[in-house]
């Protein structure tokens, strides 16, 4: 680990100021921060503990929407009766993730943040990564692939987001309020996380020294019919193979809209705009679900290792769509 | 005779790991303590050209940086102490080769482990890279051969004539199984603290064997035995990584003659995956020919594992299937590739593990192909005599175990197979026979009444987080006529008797008995004391009429007239005390000497998913007498657990590349978490062996694992009718069956 300033932000002006030093990183719960930076593939030259500023709070927004702080707790946004009641394909989503311990640490601002899994990313032992190293090249393109994106990805990365949040909070139209040292943006979920292309060091379009200081839900509209499904390698603590958030608006069992959102198959949450377009107007009979299910991988590419993403990808879908629908 | 043993007393150390009070090797902190980061090849093969160290020696508190070019020379070019399974051949800087990646080539002394690793990340390393072998499959096809015997397992057995009796068989399963790279990760790394005091070298280490670490440092360096003191008296789980010492240890003891200060080395997670062994990879052939009504005429297994391309260590899949059925054409072989990896070691049941897995779902396919119910198969083979030797059993209770576990788990009524679905689910239910050698090996124990009326018991094993402490706290209090709080046991030094390695299930046959033994000779020491002390009651008593217990000597049958222990040892001048050194007789070669058991497993299977659940596993075991009811049954559930591991999670991917580990950390290997866990039911048969030791305890440390990844997988087929016969049973393998 290189040696690093550390300093705790008062208030968010105070943390976007220190923020806009280059090199500064921002410290949340420090699930992935800390584990990156003990690895040495985070080196931040400063490290700004912003973990006691007053953004962990859930509150109404006066829309009908929710607002959850950057610094609520994974545990607490997933087992909020408000989330619970109102999104409870979110609470499902976080539910699904990580191991307890880690989502009583892990924030919301963080957890928009979190670096891929690929493991030649993570080990510094590996020389080629292009998220690492721009340039380098990438190892797991020909190497061992099986965890890695059957879609969106590039020739120069082939890693996946590994979050679950992320995947609801597509699904819901989430937006992400960003602060910096001279405004405010307002950040579109689908908008926030990139794909690859020739600069995968890049995650997301957040810009150096922005700080997340929320996330926002819009009014619920999909309580009654949704579902999050991850299958992975073990019952917990793991990242997932393919995963889908899948919510449902019917109107007299005719579905008005659909989000159909899979994880793990590419560098970010992945919706699958195609595949809700065709369930309109549909009852959701076995076929409507199956065809909606190959649309979901359409343009999905396989690696060396990991073909049987797409078969399951659809799978995850059919299974995630009938379970919304209460048709299983 | 009081009944300590058996009874499920807590752990004697549980209270002092609970409160953080146990010292585990890492936290031996001494005096001008500084610390070591061990440098690691970063490509699989090739020569070092230049070590560039200027910018690392710069470094904050960088103390000293070894490498080929300034580490002292050792006897043999270091291979000194090469003597498995202590001695490996290990990697302590004394040529430019590199065969693997992750192989130590260095080390970096620091003031703190944050400057070593720092100055580590400076270190720049030119290579002569050659080319690797890090293709398992392609080596297996071009390059197997049959290692030299060793020790550990013949390379190839035959009996009868295989070949004619297979081809003639009224029915044939011949199937390949495989299993990959696995990696022991016990919760604790490998540590070691080093500390030199003028030609005294002293090392604490996180080790299954205090004694083996002694004689290969001895050897390594050249010193006596006698100037090495090797202390371990806590070991977070081993599972056999810690049976060999690697290179580690002697590279501390090295950096801490050359700065002349103590140095400690912590392996990081990450480290624990390559250059301190792991299990290896195997391709398994099994043929099994039969009768139609069942009878086995011919069976086969032929293995090939990998190696390092620097030792020989061979993964003995074939030992189970030369000893578990009754069968009069046999033939087995074991084979070895070599790849630019590490050198693979022993892990929890080398061979069994492996081997059952194979054999037993080969049983399953020729039940399914008779159309018999897989226990009633096993039945009709069983094997009356130890196959290959034809020697009686010792003891043997597997009929016992199949009818026990049948019974608790509800066998009777099992449906055909792909017939019981619940919603997305098919249920499964499979099984698969356990067993592993009852090995035992020479060992010495002490035992010395004290004044106040206690009594100091010795032995150099290890404890592994296993019981060690408390079953032999039991045998010792049972022995010597005292409650279990006044005996106090010593373990983990190597100034202590010398004891065997607590790898092969063999610490409980070993130690057992000589702490027993020893006991019993200070007992009978104490008894004619007793009997010669001044104003004695028992003055002149027979010694066969005098009982120790609960602290007394007490006549068998004037219960009135007794005698405290510590008063008769407060009155010695010379201590009252006992040793003993055993190792097992002419019994073993009259009698073979295994455990047995039987695993029934319940798995709940969404094909669509390719998601393995498992709700349930029942497993009975013949393993002689438990020591203690508690930490012998948590042990047999623990090797479960690691079978569960083993059939569906843990693999150590190889990077085709660089030969460098893919997910060598906790979260992208994965063992069980408590939510992969379900109901796991385990119990002993009630089972007398007078041939494998005095106490009739056979060990249990490896057998639990034994079985249950051929029961699940098994149970797979069984629910689904798909079968897979490559581990781990990973959702990506069971989504291929589905869709062929």
């Amino acid at each position: 680990m290189q040696v690093f300033e550390f300093s705790k932000a008062r208030d968010v002006a105070h943390a976007v100021q220190l923020g806009a030093q280059p090199g500064a990183h921002y410290l949340g719960g420090g699930t992935n921060l800390l584990d990156l930076m003990k690895g040495g593939v985070e080196r931040p030259r400063s490290v700004i503990d912003i973990s006691e500023l007053p953004l962990a709070l859930v509150e109404p927004l006066p829309d009908g929407g929710l607002r959850l702080g950057a610094l609520v707790r994974n545990s607490d946004a997933a087992n909020h009766p408000l989330v619970r009641s109102r999104y409870p394909l979110l609470s499902q989503a976080f539910l699904a993730g990580a191991s307890p311990q880690l989502r009583n640490m892990a924030t919301v601002g963080g957890n928009l943040l979190q670096r891929t899994r690929c493991g030649y990313f993570t080990d510094l032992s590996f020389e080629r990564c292009n998220k690492r190293l721009p340039g380098s090249g990438c190892a797991a393109r020909d190497g061992n692939n099986r965890m890695h994106a059957i879609l969106g990805a590039s020739e120069a990365c082939v890693a996946t987001n590994p979050s679950d949040m992320s995947v609801a909070l597509l699904a819901l139209d989430a937006v992400v309020q960003v602060r910096r040292r001279n405004g405010a943006r307002s950040i579109p979920i689908g908008h926030f996380h990139r794909l690859p292309g020739t600069t995968p060091e890049r995650d997301t379009q957040l810009q150096p020294g922005e700080l997340i200081v929320s996330v926002d839900l819009p009014p619920p509209g999909f309580a009654q019919h949704c579902c999050y499904l991850k299958v992975r390698d073990r019952a917990s603590y793991a990242f997932a193979l393919v995963s889908a958030a899948v919510a449902l608006s019917l109107a007299s069992d005719e579905v008005r809209e659909a989000r159909i959102v899979l994880g793990g198959v590419a560098h970010k949450p992945w919706r699958a705009l195609e595949a809700e377009n065709s369930l309109r107007g549909t009852r959701l009979a076995p076929e409507d679900i199956q065809a909606a299910a190959r649309l979901a991988t359409h343009d999905a590419r396989a690696l060396s290792d990991n073909a049987f993403k797409i078969p399951l990808a659809q799978q995850v879908v059919a299974r995630a769509l009938a379970t919304a629908a209460g048709v299983t | 005779m009081s009944d300590v043993i058996g009874e499920p007393l807590d752990r004697v150390d549980g209270r002092l790991k609970v409160c953080g009070k146990a010292t585990f090797a890492a936290e031996h902190n001494l005096p001008r303590l500084c610390y070591a980061s061990i440098l690691y090849s970063r490509v699989p093969s090739g020569t070092i050209r230049a070590f560039d160290v200027r910018a690392a020696e710069r470094a904050p508190g960088v103390l000293l940086i070894l490498t080929p070019d300034n580490a002292p020379a050792l006897p043999q070019g270091g291979r000194a102490g090469v003597n498995p399974p202590a001695g490996r051949v290990l990697s302590l800087l004394q040529d430019r080769q590199v065969y693997y990646h992750s192989q130590p080539i260095g080390v970096v002394i620091a003031e703190s482990p944050e400057q070593a690793a720092v100055a580590r990340s400076l270190v720049r390393v030119s290579y002569e890279a050659a080319g690797a072998q890090l293709d398992f499959v392609a080596a297996a096809r071009a390059s197997a051969y049959s290692p030299a015997e060793s020790g550990l397992s013949h390379p190839h057995t035959a009996r009868g004539d295989f070949p004619g009796a297979f081809a003639n068989a009224e029915v044939r399963v011949e199937q390949t199984y495989s299993t990959p790279m696995e990696h022991h990760n016990p919760m604790e790394p490998h540590a070691t603290v080093a500390l030199w005091e003028a030609d005294h070298l002293t090392v604490y280490d996180a080790t299954q064997y205090v004694s083996g670490v002694q004689t290969t440092l001895s050897k390594v360096f050249g010193i006596a035995a006698q100037n090495i003191h090797v202390v371990s008296p806590y070991v977070g789980g081993g599972f056999g990584c810690k049976g060999s010492m690697w290179s580690h240890v002697a590279l501390a003891a090295m950096a801490a003659r050359k700065v002349a200060r103590p140095v400690k080395v912590v392996l990081e997670r990450t480290e624990m995956f390559g250059p301190v062994g792991g299990r290896p990879q195997t391709e398994q052939r099994v043929a099994l020919g039969a009768r139609r009504d069942g009878t086995l005429v011919a069976l086969s297994h032929s293995v090939i594992s990998h190696t390092s391309v620097f030792e020989d260590f061979t993964e003995p899949c074939t030992t189970p299937t030369r000893m578990l059925y009754a069968c009069p054409n046999r033939q087995t072989e074991q084979k070895l590739v070599k790849l630019n990896v590490g050198t693979p070691t022993f892990q929890r049941a080398p061979g069994e593990a492996t081997g059952t897995f194979a054999l037993e779902v080969a049983m399953d396919e020729l039940a399914v192909a008779l159309d018999l119910d897989p226990v009633e198969l096993r039945l009709r083979n069983y094997a009356e005599r130890e196959p290959e030797s034809e020697r009686p059993w010792s003891s043997k209770s597997l009929r016992a175990c199949y009818q026990d576990g049948m019974r608790r788990f509800g066998w009777a009524g099992r449906p055909p197979p792909r017939s019981l679905r619940e919603g997305h689910e098919w249920i499964g239910w499979g099984m698969a026979t356990a067993t592993y050698p009852c090995n035992r090996r020479k060992a010495a124990a002490s035992a010395r009444y004290l004044k106040d009326g206690t009594a100091l018991v010795q032995s150099g094993t290890q404890e592994l987080g296993t019981g060690t402490y408390t079953v032999m706290t039991q045998v010792a209090a049972e022995a010597l006529g005292l409650p279990p709080a006044a005996v106090t046991f010593q373990l983990g030094d190597s100034t202590l008797p010398a004891a065997p390695v607590s790898g092969g299930s063999c610490s409980v046959a070993s130690v057992a008995p000589a702490v027993r033994a020893a006991c019993e000779a200070a007992r009978a020491e104490l008894i004619a004391r007793g009997t010669t002390l001044a104003d004695s009651p028992l003055a002149g008593v027979p010694a066969a009429d005098i009982d120790v217990a609960d602290g007394w000597l007490v006549h068998r049958s004037q219960r009135g007239r007794r005698l405290r222990v510590a008063t008769v040892v407060e009155q010695q001048a010379v201590a009252i005390s006992g040793s003993a050194e055993l190792e097992r007789g002419a019994e073993k070669d009259q009698y073979a000497m295994h455990s047995f058991g039987a695993v029934f497993a319940e798995v709940r299977v969404d094909a669509d998913l390719g998601r393995i659940r498992v709700p349930r596993i029942v497993a009975s075991y013949g393993v002689g007498r438990l020591l203690n009811a508690k930490t012998g049954k948590s042990q047999l559930v623990g090797g479960i657990v690691m079978g569960v591991g083993m059939a569906l999670l843990e693999e150590s991917l190889l990077d085709r590349a660089t030969g460098r580990f893919v997910n060598a950390n906790l979260a992208d290997y994965h063992v069980p978490v408590n939510a992969d866990i379900g109901s796991i039911e385990v119990a002993v048969v009630p089972e007398e062996d007078r041939w494998v030791n005095s106490v009739g305890a056979k060990g249990i440390g490896e057998i639990g694992i034994t079985g249950v990844a051929g029961a699940l997988c098994n149970a797979v087929y069984h629910a689904t009718g798909r079968r897979l016969r490559s581990l781990p049973l990973t959702p990506d393998k069971l989504l291929a069956a589905e869709r062929t």
